[in-house]
Parts: C-alpha cells; structure tokens; sequence
C-alpha cells in the first residue's frame, strides 16, 4: 500500500485524460494519472502505482530494481498483484 | 553475511559502506535511528541488515505502518456501519483481519455484513455505480500514498452526483507521528531513516522541523539494502561532522516539493481533525485527516452514527511499544506464540508492512537476535 508498484505505460487513450493503460508484471489495466503533476506520458514511460494511481513518473531503471525488491518480498506482493487483476479491466468513469 | 551477498547484486558497494559506517562510529558511543516507514522495515529483516551494522549502531521500527496503527475502536465503527441494513462496505486487502473489539471484519462477513475488499478506492466507486440501491462506504487507511486517491474518488464522486458512496476517513498524517514520537519520553533517538513513498507526496520540506527544532537528522531513504545502508551512512557523517540537516539519500524519485497536484486534491475534500487516536502512540493532535464539510455528503461518519467508542488494546499486546520502538518485535510477550500471521492479536503482526509479521517471515534468525538471545538467557533461565 505504502509501496508503489511500477509499471509500464503501454497505452495512452486517445478519449481520456485521466487514464492510461500499464502492464505490471504482466498485469495489464487502467491506472488513473490525475495526479501526475503535468508530466507528459508516453508508452514505455514507466510510473509507481499506488492503489491504481499513478503519483510519480520514474525512470527505467529505477523501475526494475523496485520490480525486483518488490518480487523479492513475495506473498505480500503476489496479493497486491492479484488484487490488482481482480480489480477489473479498468476504473470506469 | 551470506545470505545478503547471495541476495543482492552489489556486495562490493555494501561491504564498502559497511566498512565507512563502522569508520565513522566513535568509539564508546552508541546511536539509535528510527526507521519510520514500515517498507524499510521489512528490508532491514528480509536482508539482515542489522547483521550488517555495528554493535554500536541500533536500528528502531517506527509507525510508519498504515495497518498496523488503526486502533480497534475505529475497526469497531467499520464493522457497526457493515452491519446496517443496505449497506456495502469495501477497504483494501490488509484490513480484513485487522482485529476489533468485536473481531475483524472476516468475523462481520462471518456474521453475514456485505464486507468487499477492493483494491483501489475507484473500485468501491465502481461498485456503488453498479449497486445503486445500495449504500457504498470505502474504509479508507493509510499515510499520504493512499490519500490523494481517496480524494480524487471523493472528487470524482461528487462531480457524477452519486448519492450512495461515502468515506470512512482514517487517513493519518506522518509529520504528527513523529512528532509525537519525539516528544516522547524515554526514547532517545539520534535520528531518522525517512520514508521513500510518502515523500514523493509531501516532499523533504516537512521535515525540516526535526533538524532545526529537535536537532536530529533525518535522512529519507529509498527501498533497497543499498539506500537503507547509505542512508545510515549519511546520518552517523551529519553526527561527525555536527550536523542536523534533512537529506535526500532518494533523489532520483523524491523530488524537493513533493507532489503539489496530490497535496492540492488532499486539501480541498479534507481537513485535518482536531486529535486522533493511534493505536500504541494514543491521542496524537491533528495527526489525522476527515472530510470537510464542503463533501459531507460523502463523508460515512456524517452519513451513518459511529459509536465512536475507545477500545483499550488487548492487554497482552504490546504493539504500542513496538510502534513507538521501546520493544523489538521478538520482546512482546505474546510475539510467535498467541500472536502469528495467521491468528494475529496486534496489528503489526497484521499487515506485511507491520515489524513483527516483517521480524516473523524473515528476521528470527538474525545474528544480532542471536547474540542478544544468547546475551539474555542467563537472566531468563530458571533458578
């Protein structure tokens, strides 16, 4: 909850400004982006996700190493991932 | 040793810095940090950090742990407003067996209350939408990485009209934590390992009051064994050379200011209450956030009557002094025995984020607990 997950922007919707479409690990859904203060996205951009908001853009590399320690603490993770992909396709609305 | 070198990729650079803490620690004298945010935590025991340190150098487990802070009176006010007729009640994963004076809500949707864990405030906003003869609360917890979202969905909420989706607000505000914390009496800090994501919200700028007011460092930190181990680094160098100053070991994700545009959507659906009552630290003044009046009609606490009752924590557990890092997780009485991560009695055996399930899953076999084990089992022996 406290940690953000990372991940990667894969697409920006072309009818919404407050969506974009990331993949973590694997996961793809919507994360809002409402409160990344004016910074332009792009697919291959990456963000850290708090409970499907993105609050800050990150480069790659720091990326992969949150990937890594958060795969390194498992189960806590794998619940956060799986609530993730239970959550739906996309926050509507 | 092993275990870190074997787990982490630069081995090199953390014996380096090993060697320049041990370097700059004085002889005869000993220094306490507190990590404040419950992610270091769980580093310092996934990867025995400690065992990494000098004798000399203590780390304490701070309340950075959303979790592991909400007292059981406000579990008990979740679970009255579950238990109304038409309601649905929705909170994150971590909540589910939280313990209340009246069980957790495992126990409530035992009972038959409609208990929903979500994974994102959008989702219960999502779920009131499809459900509209339906009241929709979201238990909303956690510092400020969570907050923003719950205002920005109390936002969205409003602008759609809906009628049947309201917040129970416990968001708690870190700044007053750890003002309580030093405050404190008997706690003897030398300073403070900053929290990484909640800093990318508010910034280093609140910090500032710890250096200048209380002369103590503080240094945030990022998430890996390397930051932790830097950031410790560059305390005990503020210590040499006589300072205390705020620094950022986490430059490249935490920027100076924060995130203006969260702290903005924070501050116009909610306002800080006048006290709040944290589990182990008491009642801390303005240390936690409600709805403003403005977004009452959002606002579960205005909607629905919580008794609001004070529930005194089980007397066996001792998550307060563990919160308030006077006790290491493995010194409350009842830790691995009547308290584990399946059937936790406190909180900070709860939640991943929380020191006894973090020292539970990883850090029993620790050298340093080893040695103080060793160190303590004279007195303990039987006469």
């Amino acid at each position: 909850m406290c940690l953000g997950i990372p991940g990667e922007i894969v697409e920006i919707p072309s009818d919404r400004t407050d969506l974009a479409k990331v993949d973590v690990s694997g996961v793809r859904r919507a994360v809002n982006i409402d409160l990344l203060d004016g910074q332009p996205l792009r697919p291959g951009d990456w963000v850290l996700i708090h409970v499907g908001f993105a609050l800050s853009k990150i480069d790659e590399d720091e990326a992969r190493a949150a990937l890594e320690f958060l795969e390194g603490i498992g189960q806590a993770y794998e619940d956060e991932l799986a609530a993730l992909r239970d959550s739906g396709p996309e926050p509507e609305g | 040793m092993m275990r870190f070198v074997d787990e982490y990729r630069d081995a090199d650079k953390a014996r380096a810095l090993s060697a320049a803490i041990a370097g700059l620690c004085e002889p005869g004298r000993t220094y306490t940090f507190m990590e404040v945010c419950g992610g270091h935590t769980h580093t310092i025991y996934k990867h025995g950090l400690e065992d990494h340190l000098p004798e000399s150098v203590t780390l304490v487990h701070g309340p950075g742990c959303p979790v592991c802070v909400i007292p059981m009176g406000r579990v008990d006010d979740a679970i009255h407003i579950a238990e109304r007729p038409g309601v649905i009640m929705t909170s994150f994963g971590d909540m589910t067996r939280v313990p209340g004076g009246r069980g957790s809500f495992l126990d409530a949707a035992a009972r038959g209350a409609d208990i929903r864990m979500v994974y994102s405030p959008l989702d219960a906003l999502k779920i009131a939408r499809s459900n509209p003869d339906r009241q929709v609360v979201f238990m909303a917890i956690g510092f400020e990485t969570t907050t923003p979202s719950t205002a920005v969905t109390v936002l969205r909420a409003a602008a759609e009209g809906l009628r049947n989706f309201s917040v129970m607000c416990n968001h708690v505000m870190i700044i007053p934590a750890i003002t309580a914390i030093l405050d404190s009496p008997g706690l003897r800090l030398d300073g403070f390992v900053g929290p990484g994501h909640v800093s990318t919200v508010i910034g280093c700028r609140p910090y500032e009051f710890v250096a200048r007011d209380y002369g103590r460092p503080l240094v945030v930190a990022g998430f890996e064994p390397l930051d932790i181990l830097q950031a410790i680094h560059m305390l005990l160098l503020q210590i040499a050379e006589g300072r205390s100053e705020v620094e950022n070991q986490y430059a490249r994700v935490v920027p100076w200011a924060g995130n203006p545009r969260a702290l903005r959507a924070v501050d116009e659906v909610m306002e800080p209450r006048p006290r709040f009552e944290w589990r182990g630290l008491g009642s801390i003044p303005r240390s936690a956030l409600r709805i403003r009046e403005k977004y009452a009609a959002y606002d579960a606490e205005r909607r629905f009557d919580v008794p609001g009752g004070r529930v005194a924590d089980p007397k066996a557990c001792q998550c307060g002094e563990v919160l308030k890092g006077a006790l290491k997780p493995w010194e409350c009485k009842v830790f691995g025995t009547a308290c584990t991560p399946e059937t936790p009695i406190g909180t900070c055996m709860v939640s991943s984020e929380g020191a006894c399930a973090a020292y539970y899953n990883f850090g029993r076999f620790s050298r340093r607990r080893v040695r103080e084990a060793s160190r303590e089992a004279p007195r303990e022996a039987p006469r």
